[in-house]
């Protein structure tokens, strides 16, 4: 009924340029855009739980290496060891490999809306932090793969498999290796200041009253992700932690 | 006042373009700015060249007909302003200006500083209308409309489809432009029948049409000359999910 509508409409008059196929519903920008966000929520999630984790490094050897063995054996005995572990793995792969992949596809579909430049470029409004979201997604993909190689994988010049703080110790005493996590965790911080906002947007459960706060909030996130990581490695360099 | 303007001058829709600079003098402040412009084409005219092509027609910021980009902002730097409300007592003398159409796939050139925005009636005909029977105006009461969504309906119907939106965002996005239209009709009694396959059907086509996807960086809802703000576009978000979750084509 309202489709047969619409095409009487639109034949009444006829628009200048051609036909365009719509694209379906689960195609649509908006849809995908969607899951770009809850596929972030779960990285939000992901990372509050790693900073706070990686707190025990100020309680010491013992209490951090522990937490990481805990890790491998929550479930137990009713799951096998490190069940859990390799479950939170492969959801987190899952949401990165789709929230890359939707970003990626909807970025080539972005510029190809714009096939012709400005000659002069303008911002009026918009924040270094959500201008910045390709580019900082980027450093973060390479950043996720150099410390995986750095404390996962052991390509590292010291490393002990299983002795979680020393690995950590050894590799943040070189103070390039902290220079690296802290150029990471800045741009976590800004990847994490416009999209935990931007969540609320995309989503739709932003209200003007709420707008604010969403935003507060965000940054508040945002500073104590990015700050609370770097407190580990900057606490190694200046050997308060050894 | 005088004035240095670099201008897109392109033919037709396939012809190159370039910009091409031009001295503007013996402006006045009080002038808007496409008076401006009228006065660098009759000095054109007269010259025998062809004058600089742009969009215009009430002239006081309601129709949506005019916009183009300055020195990188669509509509310029005034707030809330279209370039036909624009006045030039907001630039100073001897500035540099460089004037350029707007750019998106879905808004070709037609000429100079014209574009075709017939993409947006398509993506009004998708579904930004309600199938009411016509005939004689229905009495006005019937229907009660709470004070707050008609003041919701009547801000979203501001949107004169001037353009600006796309413009201005980076990724060459419709959707302010789409979610003025959705919450326009979505908050009305009146609109709920077809609120669930209105936003379906236009996003649907709003994508077909080529226009980019929103990152919410919300230079759209900065440069609108009617202040459409960016809590439409989370609106629409809203309703394309529950349309999407909930079945029947009622109220989302
Ligand atoms: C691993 C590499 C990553 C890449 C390449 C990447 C890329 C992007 C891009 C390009 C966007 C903008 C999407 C758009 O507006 O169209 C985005 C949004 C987002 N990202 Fe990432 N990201 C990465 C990692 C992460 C991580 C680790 C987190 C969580 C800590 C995260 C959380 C988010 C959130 C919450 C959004 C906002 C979604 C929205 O706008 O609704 N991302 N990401
Ligand atoms: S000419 Fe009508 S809005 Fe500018």
């Amino acid at each position: 009924m309202r489709e047969d509508r619409a095409v009487t409409a639109a034949t009444r008059s006829p628009p200048a340029s051609g036909p365009a196929a719509p694209v379906l519903l689960p195609g649509t920008s908006v849809a995908r855009k969607q899951l770009v966000a809850i596929t972030g929520v779960v990285g939000v999630l992901y990372v509050l739980v790693h900073m706070l984790g990686n707190l025990h490094a100020f309680q010491g050897p013992r209490q951090l290496n522990h937490y990481g063995e805990y890790l491998r054996t929550i479930g137990e005995p009713l799951l096998p060891r490190s069940m859990l572990l390799w479950i939170a793995r492969i959801v987190l792969l899952t949401a990165v490999t789709i929230h890359i992949g939707l970003t990626a596809q909807l970025a080539l579909r972005s510029r190809a809306a714009r096939p012709v430049r400005y000659v002069h470029p303008g911002v009026v409004q918009a924040s270094y932090a959500s201008r910045t979201m390709r580019w900082g997604g980027l450093a973060l993909l390479g950043f996720i793969v150099f410390h995986l190689m750095d404390l996962s994988w052991g390509v590292h010049p010291h490393f002990v498999r299983g002795d979680v703080y020393h690995n950590a110790v050894t590799g943040f005493r070189r103070w390039p290796v902290t220079a690296v996590y802290l150029a990471a965790m800045a741009a976590l911080g800004l990847h994490l200041y416009h999209g935990t906002w931007s969540v609320f947007q995309t989503l739709g459960v932003n209200r003007p009253r709420w707008d604010r706060a969403i935003h507060r909030g965000a940054l508040t996130l945002a500073l104590i992700v990015g700050l609370g990581f770097s407190t580990v490695p900057v606490a190694v360099l200046v050997h308060l932690v050894k | 006042m005088n004035l240095t303007l670099d201008v897109w001058r392109q033919r037709h829709a396939g012809d190159q373009g370039r910009i091409v600079r031009y001295q503007a003098g013996g402006i006045s402040p009080d002038m808007s700015f496409l008076e401006m412009l009228d006065v660098v084409n009759e000095g054109l005219i007269l010259g025998g060249d062809e004058p600089i092509a742009f969009d215009h027609d009430c002239r006081e910021g309601i129709c949506g007909m005019c916009g183009f980009m300055i020195n990188g902002i669509a509509h310029g730097p005034e707030r809330a302003t279209t370039v036909c409300q624009l006045h030039m007592r907001h630039f100073r003398d001897g500035d540099s200006l460089t004037i350029e159409p707007w750019r998106a796939g879905a808004f070709p050139v037609v000429r100079d500083l014209i574009v075709d925005r017939s993409a947006f009636d398509r993506i009004i005909a998708a579904g930004g209308f309600i199938s009411a029977s016509t005939g004689s105006a229905p009495e006005a009461n019937n229907i009660a409309v709470p004070k707050q969504d008609a003041d919701s309906a009547m801000d979203a119907a501001a949107c004169i489809g001037c353009g600006a939106c796309v413009a201005a965002c980076p990724n060459a996005s419709a959707m302010l432009f789409t979610a003025a239209k959705v919450v326009h009709l979505g908050v009305l009694p009146q609109g709920q029948p077809e609120r669930k396959g209105r936003v379906k059907a236009m996003v649907e086509t709003m994508d077909g049409l080529g226009f980019g996807h929103c990152t919410n960086i919300g230079e759209c809802a900065a440069v609108c000359p009617k202040e459409i703000g960016m809590d439409t576009i989370a609106f629409l978000n809203r309703d394309l999910a529950r349309s999407a979750v909930l079945t029947g084509n009622g109220r989302a």
